[in-house]
């Protein structure tokens, strides 16, 4: 067990904007940083009850994004519906595996990776567990990486509906699952911005990882 | 000495010395805490002017365009988003003309305005206010996460219809690079250290 101190142990506040240390006066309430004017806070406000709101509101929104469709094509008076599933099938059926997996990835497996990390955190955090701190913040900086590549669909979507408009040749236009597609990437990016990584390390104290 | 509390687990510690192009990770939990950038300021303004040509013309020019029974269409960047909208889809629409258009737009406006204001010094305190929503906003701006989804809808579309990629495309390909170039020069700690602190004191000298 190695030693440490934490700043909210010290009595200090590490602004959350501009990095600087700060000694609030009262610590019931900070008040302002001196240097740039952000509000102080010891951890960020309220922040397991918010993830878990948007946590819930993005699983909300999952089941439809991945059941309604997010394209819609008429060729010739002959309608197809593209889901998200669907469309990956169909790009490695047309022999693009590279692409098919790096869609399949970002669209499906990286939005419900990301709703098990948050929620793996939370519930830790919530048991003030102090084991694998040093993977669990690893976890937390990948979820933070990671998140905002999930809108690759969401663009493909918009350039493919935006080009075939060949009307009454064919045409292309989006549907529901895109609206709901793009809440859940919005969400669990305001998700895990409302999460505060230092709760993974305030059971432990000041001290260090998995010290058994 | 330069005492930090890590901005993700709170650990006490003192920043060392670092050499030119170093980094420091917080010895508790592996976040990076600083990184010694060289000339960083001069470099990222550098950058951003030619990010903002670079935008201009990803935004003006066709993106890319097709051609199918002697039928050919274009559409630019804001002509995705605006054929959403058309579509129906407004939300949609919004959103992806939010991440793509203006987030972008706003990011290099944001650090044009931040650099040359902390060409003074000391810096006005406006500037240290434009750094703050700076920081929130960057993730919403998805240039990167754009080029690939339009690099996917060509291989979808190419099956369908003769696809020539435009001007923008290769400029958007321009933008995407200097976008990482000003991410891996700007060192928010050189503006911190110039601007004038909001409750009015000088700001502290330092060095470097």
């Amino acid at each position: 067990m190695k030693p440490g101190l934490t700043a909210a142990e010290a009595g200090l506040i590490s602004c959350e904007a501009c990095g600087l240390l700060v000694r609030p006066a009262h610590a019931d309430e900070p008040g302002y940083c001196p240097r740039c004017d952000a509000e102080l806070e010891f951890r960020r406000h309220n922040s397991v009850q918010r993830t878990w709101a948007l946590i819930i509101a993005a699983a909300v929104c999952y089941l439809p994004a991945n059941i309604l469709p997010i394209m819609i094509s008429n060729q010739l008076g002959r309608v197809e519906e593209d889901t998200i599933i669907s469309g990956v099938i169909l790009l490695y059926n047309t022999g693009s595996a590279v692409l098919a997996g790096i869609v399949l990835i970002a669209s499906v497996v990286i939005p419900l990776a990301k709703l098990i990390a948050l929620s793996y955190l939370l519930i830790t955090v919530q048991r003030g567990s102090v084991r694998k701190n040093r993977d669990r913040a690893k976890l937390y900086r990948l979820v933070e990486i990671v998140g905002r590549w999930s809108m690759l669909d969401v663009f493909v979507a918009t350039f493919i509906v935006a080009l075939i408009q060949l009307q009454p040749l064919m045409a292309i236009m989006p549907g529901m699952g895109v609206m709901f597609f793009g809440a859940v990437v919005v969400l669990t990016m305001l998700a895990a911005e409302s999460f505060d990584p230092r709760l993974i390390w305030d059971s432990s104290k000041g001290r260090w990882d998995d010290d058994e | 000495m330069n005492l930090i509390a890590c901005p993700h687990c709170d650990l006490l510690q003192v920043i060392p010395a670092l050499p030119p192009r170093g980094k420091a990770r917080c010895p508790r939990c592996g976040k990076v805490v600083a990184v010694s950038k060289p000339d960083s300021l001069n470099r990222t303004l550098a950058l951003t002017v030619a990010a903002g040509i670079a935008y201009i013309v990803a935004n003006i020019w066709p993106l890319m365009g097709l051609s199918a029974a002697g039928r050919t269409s274009t559409t630019t960047i804001i002509g995705g988003a605006h054929m959403m909208w058309a579509q129906g889809e407004k939300i949609t629409a919004l959103l992806v003309g939010f991440c793509v258009v203006l987030a972008p737009a706003v990011q290099i406006g944001f650090m044009l305005a931040l650099l040359l204001a902390t060409r003074r010094s000391p810096a006005p305190s406006w500037a240290g206010e434009l750094l703050r929503w700076f920081k929130f906003h960057q993730p919403w701006a998805m240039v990167e996460v754009m080029m690939l989804g339009v690099l996917v809808s060509l291989v979808k579309i190419a099956d369908l219809a003769t696809v020539i990629p435009g001007v923008g495309m290769f400029s958007l390909g321009a933008l995407i690079f200097l976008f990482a170039a000003i991410t891996a020069a700007f060192d928010p700690e050189k503006v911190w250290e110039r601007v004038g602190w909001a409750n009015g004191e000088e700001p502290r000298e330092a060095g470097g």
